[in-house]
């Protein structure tokens, strides 16, 4: 694509500014911030990566997969403020994600074991991590807080913590973990996969797009479920002390 | 409060207080092993506070707890919740039916009810056993008070707690839960310890009485103290109450 193609996708940028004037939406200052952003962004992580593919050493391959998990974290961890050391809770959860399903991918001979491979799918695979994190403390959080008195009624007749909060987890777990199931279902029928869509413009033949594309949906089923389950038996021990009583969450 | 029974429950010096703001301000007394024994006051008094303390929901912040002559720190936290169990003022229930709130305390361990004990807790607290497999969102508060109070009983503990267990019942109910708590008592030797904002109550089924207001314990005695309460602010409450 053309510098001269790209800029006429501004395009697509200017629509949406108009409307929001037309219709008083007062998104004006925010979408030209987000376009701006995204632009800066997009266009550093490109020249970072051409940088780290032409180097091929695999100690920027490690910052660079560092650099995504630091930023994955500091985003996850606004989401369970109450829970004493969630930055370092989401920090575990994360690398061990990232170990488990690039330990597969790489040690079995999945994908070639270059930077070309390894940053994209990371990113896909922490990215889809930090949101299920997210999606999680934001439920899990929401199930205490409206079923305080009911953990506390398990606690009193002599439950456990684990027993006092296991539905609240279990819920949490399942709500964050619904929409990577669901979107699976429809996956190719509503929408193509952005992987497989640049793959396709890029020129690649299709079956071996589909091919990608499967290999990181299963991929993103173990990232969903590890994350939910690991977060979440994580957190809840740090809600209750010694005594097992329930601690408030601030 | 005169010390010729064996305490079940000794307070010394206990304080609890939460973002700094008091809620029981050093109190000491003992709950006689064996005796029901109310506790009465207004709202806001600390009486919820000082039952979820003796259940080890909640710790003080200053001060001592001894269950059994045993400070409450050397039982191990579900034991001593077994052991002193506790029906929570809001009745709260877990999702489900009756049955699966009855069977909850012996799930916990691991253990199950069976139909026919299931049936007897409930024909107990005055509820029959149709009411076994209704979910409780469809209970009236006077119903799930029952089951809680059902509930409760399941563990067999040795000291009862009842926070305000009748306040949603009426009439014909309360007396049949009263008649019910006095034979656990009386059989079972089972040590109860009763908020109540019925003075009445207090008067006809406590042995004893705790009068407590604004996180402090004011008056304590046989229950006969809330007929002529020796302390003025006793004095006000209770002709407060009764008028």
């Amino acid at each position: 694509m053309t510098y001269t193609s790209l800029s006429l996708t501004l395009i697509f940028v200017l629509i949406p500014l108009v409307l929001s004037k037309t219709f008083k939406l007062g998104l004006e200052k925010d979408t030209v911030i987000a376009t701006i952003r995204s632009i800066i962004q997009l266009l550093a992580v490109g020249y970072i990566l051409k940088f780290v593919f032409d180097a091929g050493s695999p100690i920027y391959i490690f910052l660079m997969v560092a650099l995504m998990i630091l930023a994955a974290t500091l985003n996850a961890r606004k989401k369970g403020k109450g829970i004493k050391g969630i930055t370092w809770k989401i920090v575990f959860t994360l690398v061990t994600v990232e170990i488990v399903t690039q330990g597969v991918l790489l040690g079995f001979g999945i994908v070639p074991t270059t930077a070309q491979y390894i940053i994209p799918i990371s990113g896909m695979l922490i990215g889809n991590s930090m949101v299920l994190s997210i999606l999680f403390l934001n439920r899990f959080t929401a199930e205490i807080t409206s079923h305080q008195n009911e953990i506390e009624l398990i606690l009193s007749l002599g439950g456990t913590p684990k027993q006092a909060i296991h539905r609240q987890l279990i819920n949490a777990i399942k709500a964050s973990m619904i929409p990577t199931i669901e979107s699976q279902k429809t996956i190719g029928l509503v929408q193509l996969p952005g992987m497989m869509s640049g793959q396709i413009i890029g020129g690649a033949d299709p079956i071996q797009a589909v091919q990608f594309q499967l290999l990181i949906i299963f991929a993103l089923l173990t990232t969903a479920t590890l994350s939910s389950i690991m977060i979440g038996f994580l957190s809840y021990p740090v809600l209750f002390n010694d005594r097992l009583q329930m601690l408030e969450m601030k | 409060m005169t010390m010729l029974y064996e305490p079940a429950i000794h307070l010394q010096q206990v304080s609890f207080a939460v973002n700094d703001k008091n809620i029981l301000k050093s109190i000491t007394g003992s709950f006689p092993k064996g005796k029901i024994t109310t506790l009465v006051g207004p709202s806001g008094a600390g009486k919820t506070t000082l039952l979820k303390m003796c259940n080890g929901l909640l710790s003080p912040t200053e001060g001592h707890i001894s269950i059994n002559n045993q400070p409450i720190t050397n039982y191990e936290p579900t034991t001593l919740r077994k052991y002193v169990g506790i029906a929570l003022q809001a009745a709260p229930m877990i999702h489900g039916t009756v049955f699966d709130n009855l069977a909850l305390p012996l799930v916990l361990q691991g253990k199950k009810l069976t139909k026919q004990d299931a049936i007897q807790y409930l024909l107990d607290v005055g509820l029959d056993n149709s009411f076994l497999h209704r979910p409780t969102n469809e209970l009236s508060g006077g119903q799930r008070q029952k089951v809680s109070i059902a509930r409760t009983l399941i563990n067999q503990s040795s000291i009862l707690l009842l926070d305000e267990i009748t306040s949603a019942l009426d009439r014909q109910s309360v007396q049949d839960i009263e008649a019910l708590i006095t034979t656990i008592n009386e059989k079972y030797n089972v040590t109860i310890i009763w908020i109540t904002h019925n003075l009445q109550q207090a008067l006809t089924i406590g042995h004893y009485t705790w009068v407590m207001m604004g996180g402090e314990l004011i008056e304590t005695g046989e229950s006969s103290i809330l007929r002529a309460p020796s302390n003025p602010r006793v004095a006000e409450f209770v002709q407060g109450v009764n008028a």
